[in-house]
């Protein structure tokens, strides 16, 4: 699709916006509907977006797999920290309440960490999903060839050992 | 097979139960049903003063019900693992070749 003028424009205009609102929604989300989850998706459809207007191979350049492992697992020790965080401070898992100087901000400091958590794992997630299926099809082409080839191989083999048995009966 | 009908024995069970539940169901919407009187009240009332942010989802989501988002969480980080695992080419075997597209 990378032909297509229009569609790559648009794209590279789309794209720093979709991110953006992605931004919006995660750290809106204490005020207005939003959070982690949307905004993660949201997120990783800017990648998905730019992975299928300008190629799967320049799509991982700009976020590379093992970049992509670290983040989801990253997410998610994030959330779980946080919780072992308030363990710490003297209240029970995931209480943020002692996280901060009051009672509220330490509910407000908590929910911005579990959701950007959230956040993170659920975009690399979608990422990685994308990419390893969109993956597959590069990688059945290139099976399909080799089974081709090797097929190819064994009746040339069959062909010569058939021949040469023909000659040693002469 | 002889237990080919098992599947749909159980598929079709389980929809009879569930459509025999749903006459027991509150009516839609109604006020007295129990979903909206046990701990709802509370989160909704108690949402401006414990959390003292104004969207009573995140705070429900994010706080209240935390170790279910937790959860929740580590169930789409599961999904991307089994994935990567099954398709993401981090099983492959002795003599397939060299193949970084598949990852």
């Amino acid at each position: 699709m990378q032909d297509d003028v229009v569609i790559r424009v648009i794209a590279k205009v789309m794209i720093p916006a979709v991110m953006l609102f992605a931004l919006y929604v995660q750290f809106h989300g204490d005020y207005g509907p939003g959070g982690g989850f949307q905004a993660g998706v949201i997120f990783a459809a800017a990648f998905v977006l730019n992975a299928m207007i300008f190629g799967l191979n320049r799509g991982r350049h700009v976020w590379p797999a093992g970049l992509n492992l670290l983040a989801i697992c990253a997410g998610v020790l994030l959330y779980g920290l946080t919780g072992i965080a308030s363990i710490l401070l003297g209240a029970n898992y995931l209480d943020y309440d002692v996280l901060g100087a009051t009672p509220q901000s330490g509910q407000h400091i908590g929910i911005l960490l579990v959701e950007f958590g959230v956040g993170l794992t659920v975009a690399s997630v979608m990422v990685a999903l994308f990419f390893t299926f969109a993956g597959r099809l590069t990688h059945i082409r290139l099976m399909a060839k080799m089974q081709v080839h090797e097929e190819a191989d064994q009746r040339k083999a069959k062909r010569q050992s058939e021949s040469k048995k023909k000659r040693a009966r002469k | 097979h002889d237990f080919a009908f098992v599947p749909a024995f159980l598929a079709f069970a389980t929809a009879a139960m569930l459509a025999v539940a749903v006459a027991d169901l509150p009516v839609f919407g109604d006020v007295n049903a129990p979903i909206h009187n046990h701990v709802a009240p509370d989160y909704l009332q108690g949402s401006a003063e414990d959390i003292a942010i104004p969207n009573v989802v995140t705070s429900v989501l994010a706080s209240y019900r935390g170790f279910d988002t937790l959860g929740e969480t580590v169930v789409v980080f599961t999904a991307a693992i089994a994935v990567l695992l099954v398709l993401g080419g981090w099983t492959r075997r002795k003599g397939d070749g060299e193949d970084d597209n598949a990852r």
